[in-house]
């Protein structure tokens, strides 16, 4: 199993590229990221950890993280779903920290359960 | 508030669940925690209808105090819900 540590700096630096930042705390990313470990040793692929995976790779390809809602999320409320990634401002407490609702259209969390 | 009038649908690798969870304890209720992703098959199909009809989403979590229904980590809801 991949090192919690070692899947942190890479992502870190790839999504930071990107414009995406870890949440600055780092507890909550550990968790998460190890919740993402755990859910590829279950399910073969990283389904988002805070949502119920349909154990189908090509189903869930929306939720495989970085989700596709992201972008999005990250847009309006400074976070995605998880709080995993969010924007500098979001980090630096310029933007509420606030509850994200689902983006996830409730046919696809439903339609494989 | 009785015990069986508080029950968590949650997700063992959920931070708002996990969030939620902490916070609960803190307030020191009791209450009834499912993690939806370690049941087996059936037994997670029987749980998935309760949760749909609480939350029609289906998502995590969905935490009942009384007859209130809160989706998500919402701390001042959670400590309303707990006054009544």
């Amino acid at each position: 199993m991949m090192d919690v540590e070692k899947l942190y700096e890479m992502l870190k630096e790839a999504q930071q590229k990107k414009g995406y930042f870890f949440n600055k705390d780092k507890k909550k990313v550990f968790e998460l990221l190890e919740g993402l470990l755990l859910n590829r040793e279950r399910y073969g692929y990283m389904c988002c950890p805070c949502r119920l995976a349909a154990e189908d790779r090509e189903w869930d390809k929306d939720i495989i993280c970085p989700c596709v809602y992201r972008e999005a999320d990250v847009m309006e409320y400074g976070s995605c779903y998880c709080n995993l990634y969010v924007s500098q401002e979001w980090n630096e407490g310029k933007i509420p920290s606030q509850f994200v609702p689902e983006r996830r259209p409730v046919e696809k969390t439903l339609g494989k359960l | 508030m009785k015990e069986c009038d508080i029950k968590l649908y949650a997700l063992s690798t959920c931070i708002h669940c996990r969030n939620t969870k902490e916070f609960l304890n803190e307030c020191g209720v009791n209450y009834e925690c499912v993690e939806v992703d370690k049941l087996e098959k059936e037994e997670r199909a029987a749980i998935l209808e309760e949760v749909k009809k609480l939350n029609p989403n289906c998502s995590f979590p969905t935490l009942i105090i009384g007859d209130k229904i809160i989706v998500g980590f919402k701390k001042e809801e959670i400590q309303e819900a707990l006054k009544e």
